[in-house]
């Protein structure tokens, strides 16, 4: 019949327009700046730095401005200097640290390839998008002490990623101090079997010479800061 | 013509229609209008009310997409991919995914396969959700069927957003795999979001498929023949509803899809409604592939152990990967000299070439035909101007 499928259509209308009052599942309207909309953990716009310690943040940044997401970034949204002097990491270890740390995020695109690449798990992707500002260039241009959020604040918005991130970084961690440790070893166990043999051409005891392969090799770590993509 | 005619007072009506009769009238159209998908601007010479001449314009939207390929990384142009098309950043980003692992011989594991089937099936529904509510959009059915459209997009982009991050800017693919593993509770959403999905095509199709007035306005109109289709290199739906079986993932059996069971849905005539008879049976069918593909997800490991993310550099050669997304055949052509860019960076865009054959479509049509001819080609301009 001419026509009935005009009526048909209208039929689903109605019932769309009747649902649309009756079934919660189709209230789909977040009243915005009232009620602010749940992300989800994936959920990324800009990047920022990750610092371990949130009293000192310009003090414990992971970053050692080793310049690879600059490089990578594809739309050349990221400027690093290097410092010249050395600080000591959150291991102690002296390390160099970007003295300057920009992004202009009118021009990154929230792509994460600086995530990605980042070998030192220092840069990560924040969640705040209410970044309106009355100017076009200096309040988007973010520098080191906007951009540094304590570990603590990653674990808040990425809670999955950060606690995998943690366990790979502390992995890390300790196999660098057994593999430090083993090397302290085999070295003294070298110089005392060289103090020994000055002293006396006698045999090698038993213990450091088993020792010592798996000193100057190390132990096989879970993932090898070399692996990575370490910059020395 | 005599000014004085159009003096008031002094007009005579006939005098007028002798005076302009047998002129052709110049409109443009577009770029700023929304009937063009964007910014596109269509020059049509009218003869009374139809069309004798049509010129497309485009361009307004180029980015140098190609040549920014050629300065960056490989990686570096994934997440540009996204921003080609728009609405299909999966598929985009598959294909391209695709044209690096053949460069840098690079196998990808099964898993991946799977989540990027069910990703790219992912994306075909969205793309021709979204683009039957604009070609209704276009015919007139102002908002009610785009809404409806845009309510079951969006659930698709949840989906999008939970797993890789962002709605339209997924840059999820990787060469030798996928960025993310997806979660139990993703797959189950999927699941859910698949199950409903049938649902929602019936009444989308209660709405629109037998409604006398579409079938009104659009039965018989920018009629494409086989031929034309054939030689203009036209693929995806468009090609289809001429009646071509042409379909990359039957033709090229890339990734796992010789595993599923599904068809390929054909047109008749070619005109407008056939193309969006098409699109709905293959979301039909996208349905059918997802469901399967659900069912079979393996596990294991979602990247290639060995696939190498920084110091990427393939070695010389050249290659092209194609695939079928959801606007007809996305190809990335790259040239490598074992260098961390390309030496040469190509895209072939479905929807430009489709474009092509729009003045052949539109000769003898009617202005008001015009724009939902375009509306059936479903293009979208970052593609087309790249």
């Amino acid at each position: 019949m001419l026509g009935s499928g005009l009526l048909q259509g209208l039929a689903v209308t109605a019932k769309n327009f009747v649902g649309s009052f009756h079934d919660p599942a189709r209230y789909t309207t977040v009243e915005y700046p009232e009620v602010k909309p749940a992300l989800p953990e994936a959920y990324r716009n800009f990047p920022f730095l990750v610092s371990e310690n949130a009293t000192d943040p310009m003090g414990t940044l992971r970053c050692v401005a080793c310049q690879i997401c600059e490089k990578e970034c594809p739309p050349q949204c990221i400027y690093i200097e290097k410092s010249k002097d050395k600080k000591p990491d959150a291991a102690g270890k002296p390390q160099i640290y970007p003295a300057i740390f920009a992004i202009d995020t009118s021009v990154c695109m929230s792509c994460q390839i600086c995530v990605e690449v980042c070998p030192f798990d220092a840069i990560k992707m924040d969640q705040v998008f209410e970044i309106a500002t009355t100017t076009r260039f200096e309040a988007l241009l973010l520098n080191r002490e906007q951009l540094a959020k304590p570990n603590s604040y990653y674990h808040g918005i990425h809670p999955t990623e950060a606690a995998e991130v943690d366990a790979r970084l502390a992995a890390d961690r300790k196999a660098a101090e057994e593999k430090a440790q083993a090397a302290a070893a085999a070295k003294a166990a070298a110089a005392a079997a060289a103090a020994a043999k000055a002293a006396s051409p006698a045999p090698k005891a038993p213990d450091e010479s088993r020792r010592s392969p798996q000193g100057e090799g190390g132990p096989p770590t879970p993932k090898p800061q070399s692996e990575r993509g370490a910059v020395s | 013509m005599n000014p004085e005619l159009l003096t008031p007072g002094g007009a005579n009506v006939r005098a007028v229609h002798d005076a302009f009769h047998g002129d052709l009238l110049e409109v443009s159209m577009g770029p700023h209008h929304p009937s063009t998908h964007g910014v596109f601007r269509m020059i049509v010479t009218l003869d009374g009310e139809r069309i004798v001449k049509l010129k497309p314009v485009f361009g307004y939207l180029h980015r140098n997409h190609e040549k920014l390929g050629e300065t960056v990384s490989y990686l570096g142009s994934m997440p540009y991919t996204d921003r080609l098309d728009y609405l299909s950043a999966m598929t985009n980003n598959w294909a391209y995914a695709i044209a690096v692992e053949k460069l840098a011989g690079q196998p990808v594991p099964e898993r991946a396969e799977y989540v990027r089937v069910i990703l790219a099936e992912l994306t075909r529904l969205l793309n021709h959700t979204c683009l039957a509510g604009f070609l209704m959009q276009d015919c007139g059915c102002s908002g009610t069927p785009l809404m409806y459209a845009f309510r079951e997009r969006e659930k698709i982009l949840d989906l999008f957003e939970s797993l890789s991050g962002s709605r339209m800017m997924c840059n999820y693919q990787r060469f030798g795999g996928c960025r993310v593993d997806p979660t139990p509770a993703w797959v189950d959403a999927t699941r859910t979001l698949v199950g409903n999905y049938g649902a929602f095509l019936d009444e989308f199709e209660a709405l629109l498929t037998g409604n006398e007035i579409i079938m009104a306005r659009t039965q018989g109109v920018g009629v494409l023949s086989a031929a034309l289709a054939i030689n203009a290199g036209v693929t995806g739906p468009m090609l289809r509803a001429t009646g071509v079986a042409s379909d990359l993932r039957k033709s090229d059996a890339y990734g796992v899809y010789p595993r599923f069971q599904f068809r390929v849905p054909l047109g008749a005539h070619g005109d407008v409604y056939d193309r969006y008879m098409v699109r709905v049976l293959e979301m039909r069918e996208s349905i059918r592939i997802l469901e399967q593909a659900l069912a079979g997800l393996p596990g294991g490991p979602i990247m290639d152990p060995k696939a190498k993310l920084r110091g990427f550099r393939p070695k010389a050669g050249e290659a092209y990967g194609r695939i079928e997304g959801p606007k007809g055949e996305i190809g990335f052509y790259l040239v490598s000299d074992g260098g961390p860019n390309p030496l040469r960076y190509r895209v072939r865009p479905p929807s430009f070439i489709n474009l092509t054959v729009l003045e052949d479509m539109c000769l003898g049509q009617t202005v008001a035909d015009a724009v939902i001819i375009l509306g059936s080609v479903d293009i979208v301009l970052g593609e087309v101007d790249r």
